[in-house]
């Protein structure tokens, strides 16, 4: 699955994407959130405070109760800022 | 009719909204949104989801196009790093009333603010930065547009 981060997700992280197998017991957004948050801490920096994040599953937007077991991108961000 | 453009280069305004005018009459309406110097302000730095940012605003155009039957609809939004005074965004619709015109335009505008991916980074002349926080005031504008809202 293929992670994608942006904006100061992506700079706390400090990288904007990273190829991983999530465990089977992570099915949704909220779980991916919360075991990518154990990875470094930068992850536990950027990913702690879930009410910051939204997220896109294969390029459209996504609850954090989504699926995301079928996913090939999941994309993990600020509210989005446009105009 | 419909243009829908992601780009990195400045825009022609006058260039677009001819090209409008020449879509079969009514009226035209446009917004240009520039980047505001307040604060200091050196940068805007405009982030993108590469394989969904373009998708959305197409998606935008679309619904748009057909709810307020527009004779013509053209979206330029711009990335990368801004500085004041600098356009960075273009929405101009054409249609055969002035009121369909004017709330497409609107609306377009509104729902640009809160549904495409895209993250504002500010640069300041001392160094410091900071990422644009969206406004509940934004919101409650795209709000107004969606159908079952009324």
């Amino acid at each position: 699955m293929d992670i994608l981060y942006f904006a100061w997700v992506r700079e706390r992280i400090g990288i904007d994407h990273e190829e991983l197998d999530p465990p089977a017991d992570v099915t949704d957004v909220r779980g991916l959130i919360a075991w990518l948050a154990t990875r470094s801490p930068g992850h536990e920096s950027a990913l702690m405070d879930i009410t910051c994040l939204r997220a896109a599953v294969d390029q459209k937007f996504a609850d954090l109760d989504a699926p995301i077991r079928d996913a090939r991108e999941v994309a993990i961000f600020p509210p989005v800022t446009g105009g | 009719m419909i243009r829908v453009s992601l780009q990195a280069e400045p825009f022609d305004a006058g260039a677009e909204l001819a090209r409008l005018d020449a879509s079969g009459g009514g009226g035209v309406a446009s917004f240009t949104g520039i980047v505001r110097g307040d604060g200091g302000l050196v940068e805007l730095m405009l982030e993108h989801h590469p394989g969904m940012t373009l998708a959305m605003m197409e998606a935008l155009a679309n619904d748009a196009a057909e709810r307020w039957a527009l004779s013509g609809l053209t979206i330029i939004h711009r990335h990368g790093p801004l500085g004041p005074g600098a356009p960075i965004v273009f929405v101009a619709t054409a249609a055969k009333h002035r009121t369909a015109a004017l709330e497409a335009c609107a609306s377009l505008i509104d729902r640009l603010k809160t549904q495409a991916p895209f993250w504002k980074r500010e640069t300041f002349a001392d160094g410091r930065q900071t990422w644009v926080e969206p406004r509940a005031s934004d919101d409650a504008a795209a709000a107004r547009w969606l159908r079952d809202g009324g």
